[in-house]
């Protein structure tokens, strides 16, 4: 068995896909696990939901790909809560709100770390940090 | 032996001087002991980097043509101050922009305010005064709509009643049933997080618990410029308990503070906005301490171990003016991540920047290395613990009747 691989996406559902199954199709489909870190309806009635993936790396590739075909935008996670570093002033204001320690103060440079690798894009950070440092893209 | 302001001065003209944070002099006089480590050390600097709330900007725009004494003016759509003459005008820090929700649609954003016009016209930016008058024989304008830039500004100052005060409460909420919105940030419902905003052993105040070095006329860095104390804060009060090595237990002593904004770095004068409380402006200031004697290296030898605060429910007690802290703690323990209280271990969430303290500390031992900051004598001291008449809470004398004094 090939090694495997972990993936963390973030899926817009165009208003007419938002009645069909397409992720437990593409899960059954290419034989992967998931898990749901954020799901949302937006104001223009899309679908919104970031995904974790595990599966064998070709097999998410290919799930992705279907789902696009579908019509379903994705992108990877990472891209979309960034941090404007000339903004932060390491206060520190973010670490208590973040409920996946993806912002965490390091306690030797007493810097705010900013790790997009745990970052689950739930955005409470946005309007909470002080000098308005944190932008979520979706 | 004891030195002098003078003696220092001449050291710090000659090249000579040895210049130390707040930081490296506590383990230095751990090491040395305070007597040594006064032979050795000439100079402790400190640096803080937080939201001082009490803070704003003097600004005199220049006479229009024609003349215009200007009774209510708005930059960038932020209320300025206009109760002085004709063009002088006062940008408070934490006014907000009109027509901004506030907290109508709980928590407020508060995305622009007093603070960010202050630091846009420190960074250069150009920002657009709106001005009205009503008019008078020798000022006839009445109107005014143009940008304004920092350079064509006469005078441009800050001008602050309140900064840099000398420890302060750590928040935490225990009554309500949500996270509450406050100036310490947001604090988290069932003791979920203890919010504090000092830096500790690098804090200005903290490193000369009795004002020995500091008062009215003392130099300082503010801002990213070089600029003055010019009274004791508001709210100053030395009175309360202390340490036994001096250091308040609570908020004590404050700083009335000057600077010349068009000097300033953007950097050290940034806007802030708290979520569901409103504006403020996140300021850096710092100190050059002379290590006259031995005294002076103990204070400024003082490590976050040595600093307590007290945790204060921001939910309720605070808002009412009742109950007492939960209890005290370190500045170690805060640091640490997570304190203990109630049984629980509960996270902690700094406000002032402990990175950009240590540059600010940094940043002055370079301008007293190189000679570019004296040392200066207050030309008077602040009140201290025995003359001081402390801090009073409001005199609340409801009016009903025609009963005035």
């Amino acid at each position: 068995m090939s090694e495997m691989a972990e993936s963390r996406i973030v899926l817009h559902f165009p208003k007419k896909l938002l009645d069909q199954p397409v992720i437990s199709t593409a899960i059954q489909r290419y034989h992967l696990s998931f898990n749901i870190l954020r799901a949302n309806i937006t104001q223009d009635q899309e679908g919104l939901m970031v995904l974790g993936l595990e599966g064998e790396p070709q097999s998410i590739e290919a799930a992705v790909e279907w789902m696009r075909e579908q019509g379903v935008r994705v992108r990877p996670l990472d891209k979309d809560v960034t941090r404007d570093d000339a903004r932060c002033t390491h206060c520190g204001a973010c670490v208590v709100v973040c409920p996946t320690g993806a912002l965490a103060l390091d306690l030797d440079s007493r810097e705010v770390i900013f790790d997009a690798e745990q970052c689950v894009a739930c955005g409470i950070c946005v309007p909470v940090c002080p000098p308005r440092a944190m932008s979520i893209h979706f | 032996m004891a030195k002098t302001y003078e003696e220092i001065n001449a050291k710090i003209r000659s090249g000579d001087v040895v210049v130390v944070t707040a930081e490296e002099m506590v383990g230095i006089v751990a090491d040395l002991g305070p007597a040594e480590a006064a032979q050795k050390i000439d100079v402790v600097t400190t640096g803080t980097f937080g939201p001082m709330c009490s803070s704003g900007a003097v600004i005199n725009v220049g006479h229009t043509t024609p003349r215009m004494k200007i009774t209510q003016a708005w930059i960038n759509d932020v209320r300025v101050e206009c109760g002085l003459a004709a063009v002088d005008m006062y940008i408070g820090a934490t006014a907000v922009a009109e027509g901004d929700p506030l907290n109508r649609e709980h928590p407020g954003l508060f995305s622009y305010g007093g603070a960010h016009v202050i630091h846009d016209l420190v960074a250069g930016h150009d920002v657009r005064l709106r001005a009205a008058a009503y008019g008078t024989d020798c000022y006839p304008r009445k109107e005014l709509d143009s940008w304004l830039n920092i350079r064509d500004l006469n005078e441009a100052y800050m001008l602050n009643p309140r900064n840099s005060y000398q420890n302060y409460n750590v928040a935490v909420n225990q009554f309500s049933d949500r996270d509450i919105y406050t100036y310490m940030g947001v604090v988290k419902k069932d003791l979920g997080s203890a919010n504090y905003c000092s830096a500790g052993q690098l804090s200005p105040l903290l490193n000369d618990p009795y004002q020995r070095t500091i008062g009215i006329g003392t130099r300082i860095f503010i801002g990213g410029a070089q600029g003055f104390v010019y009274w004791q804060g508001t709210q100053h009060d030395p009175t309360g308990e202390r340490t036994d090595g001096g250091v308040p237990k609570g908020g004590a002593a404050t700083l009335g503070t000057i600077g010349d904004l068009k000097q300033m770095d953007p950097r050290y004068v940034v806007g802030v906005s708290f979520l569901g409380y409103g504006v403020s402006l996140a300021l850096g200031i710092g100190t050059a301490i002379p290590i006259l004697d031995e005294e002076m290296a103990a204070f400024t030898g003082v490590s976050d171990a040595d600093i307590v605060a007290p945790v204060t429910d921001y939910s309720r007690n605070y808002g009412l003016n009742e109950g007492a802290p939960l209890r005290r703690v370190s500045y170690a323990e805060l640091k640490s991540g997570s304190i203990e209280l109630e049984g629980r271990t509960v996270p902690t969430t700094p406000l002032s920047s402990y990175v950009r303290a240590r540059e600010i500390a940094g940043e002055l031992k370079s301008w007293v290395q190189s000679g570019k900051f004296l040392l200066t004598e207050p030309v008077q001291a602040f009140p201290g613990p025995s003359d001081s008449p402390g801090f009073k809470m409001f005199n609340n004398r409801p009016v009903e009747e025609e009963g005035c004094e």
